[in-house]
């Protein structure tokens, strides 16, 4: 780990002032699970950490039309809300079948959503990696790739996103509630992240020292009758190979809405919109769910050691499907 | 926190931004207000040499100098010379570093020392009263929920915390909330026992 300066923020425009100087080097820190573990392996140098726990962004605000997560809210904290349990169901098993309660503990929201791929071609310093050098070369095609994407990816990276967390905020419509030095946004979740393309580097939108505030979730019959359903090689504390969040609406036994992400197939939560499509309009009954997963594969592309994800994608988004759709 | 001899302690930089409305060329979403022109100081840092940093560790305070970058579990280990929490992994995977910062159980190579100043910080030294051990310790040596015993403070740290939590000790529940520290020993169902018969789980 390479040296680095400390500093604590008081408040949010120093902070910003701080990492938006050009040239500054200067990353945020709250939980610390991800930079820390980054900077211990060399892949993330910054000159100052900006300790932003201090800020007043930790509560979760409970309303009749949406919840507010402020960013520096827990991953336990979230999971553990009962309105988020309630309401989000996804949301909260996501976050219960990630990481380990240690890290719960200590894992920002914010941090979660921005958190860096697992290629261990990534975190290793003395391998061709795009994402740190562009350029380089991509190490995981033709590699050993058992956990990378199968759709989404480019000639430059295939790296796939491992947030169970916002897979499950996709499903939900979620909004990132975002600062800089010139003002406030709001990002829908689907909009945060961009795909690698030839610029595998720059993984979303946000701009330099641009900040999360909050993550809204707002209310939906959909989102009430959700779930998350995780495969993995063990039984907890590992990230997912094919993961799904799904979330669907009926009415007198009718799909009225639904929302089907798939997680770590791709280099950021992948919405199977032609799924939702197969869906909506449709009785929700067994046979619909069979032939809507049967679509869930197209497009996808293995690259050898993870073509197992391609049949594993379709077999989770039917199985995650029959478990809700019994209870729409 | 108190000033360091670092190269940045007394770079102060007063920035001022005149609120340039959509001129970041925002792609998605809405610039929903801007602030108006401000003086904004830019925050002080401290490091990367050795800073004074205070501790609450187990219920004493204790002044170190440590550089920014030193975890709290180097820094119990090297500066306090608390060596009950063990590196396991050093990564956030085995959980043999599990301490408690108020009250809540954290790997401790995951955690900057300078953040957790003006928090409480438990670690395996300060569970007991003396020679009367927390019942934790004793379920787990009534249990022999031990072989090697390295992540045996870790195991202890976070059945401490996983109590605090409240939830139920059926077996799924603690195997779940207890996958964050794992005994290469396999001493598993004795570290559910132990921790069981504390929870009051028949």
């Amino acid at each position: 780990m390479n040296a680095i300066a400390y500093a604590r923020a008081t408040d949010t425009p120093s902070a910003l002032a701080t990492t938006a100087e050009p040239g500054s080097r200067a990353s945020y820190i709250a939980g610390g699970t991800n930079v820390i573990d980054l900077m211990k392996d060399d892949v993330e140098k910054p000159v100052t950490l900006v300790d932003i726990t201090a800020l007043p962004m930790r509560d979760i605000r409970v309303g009749a039309e949406s919840i507010m997560l402020g960013a520096l809210a827990t991953m336990a904290d979230v999971a553990d809300t009962p309105a988020v349990k309630a309401n989000f169901p996804v949301v909260s098993e996501a976050l219960l079948l990630s990481a380990s309660a240690q890290l719960r503990n200590m894992a920002t929201i914010g941090g979660n959503v921005l958190q860096r791929t697992r290629c261990s071609y990534f975190r290793d310093v003395s391998q061709p990696c795009n994402k740190r050098h562009p350029g380089n070369g991509c190490s995981a095609i033709g590699g050993e790739n058992r956990f990378h994407s199968v759709i989404g990816t480019s000639d430059h990276c295939i790296c796939s996103h491992p947030s169970d967390f916002a897979a499950a905020l996709t499903a939900v419509d979620a909004r990132v509630h975002t600062r800089t030095a010139s003002g406030t946004r709001v990002i829908a979740i689907e909009d945060l992240y961009v795909l690698p393309g030839d610029r595998p580097n720059i993984e979303n939108v946000l701009a330099p020292g641009e900040l999360i505030e909050a993550i809204e979730l707002p209310v939906s019959a959909h989102a009430r009758n959700s779930q998350y359903l995780k495969v993995r090689d063990r039984a907890s504390y590992e990230f997912a190979l094919v993961s799904v969040a799904a979330a669907l609406e009926t009415s007198r036994g009718t799909i009225r809405t639904a929302r089907v992400v798939l997680g770590s197939v791709a280099p950021k939560p992948w919405r199977a919109h032609d799924v939702e499509a197969a869906l909506v309009g449709r009785p929700a009954t067994p046979d619909t769910f069979a032939r809507a997963a049967a679509i869930a594969s197209n497009g996808m592309r293995g690259f050898g050691n993870n073509d197992y994800k391609i049949p594993l994608a379709r077999n989770t988004v039917e199985q995650a499907l029959q478990a809700i759709g019994g209870a729409a | 926190m108190p000033a360091s001899n670092g190269p940045f302690s007394r770079r102060r930089f007063i920035v001022t931004t005149v609120a340039p409305a959509l001129a970041l060329g925002l792609s998605s979403g809405q610039l929903l207000r801007s602030a108006d022109a401000a003086t904004v100081t830019r925050l002080p840092s401290h490091g990367p040499k050795p800073v004074p940093v205070t501790l609450l560790v187990n219920g004493t305070e204790h002044r170190v100098a440590i550089e920014p970058r030193a975890t709290l579990l180097d820094t119990l280990r090297d500066s306090l010379n608390l060596t009950g929490t063990k590196k396991g992994c050093d990564q956030g995977t085995c959980g043999a570093c599990t301490v408690l910062v108020d009250g809540k159980r954290v790997n401790s190579c995951f955690t900057l020392a300078i953040m957790t100043q003006g928090k409480a910080v438990t670690t395996i030294e300060g569970l007991a009263q003396g020679d009367a051990l927390h019942p934790m310790q004793a379920a787990f040596l009534e249990h022999d929920a031990f072989q090697c015993g390295f992540c045996t403070s870790g195991q202890i740290m976070s059945a401490v915390g996983f109590l605090s939590e409240h939830r139920p000790a059926d077996d799924a529940t603690v195997r779940e909330f207890m996958s964050g520290n794992i005994c290469r020993c396999g001493a598993y169902p004795n570290i559910l026992a132990a921790i069981q018969s504390v929870a009051g789980h028949a």
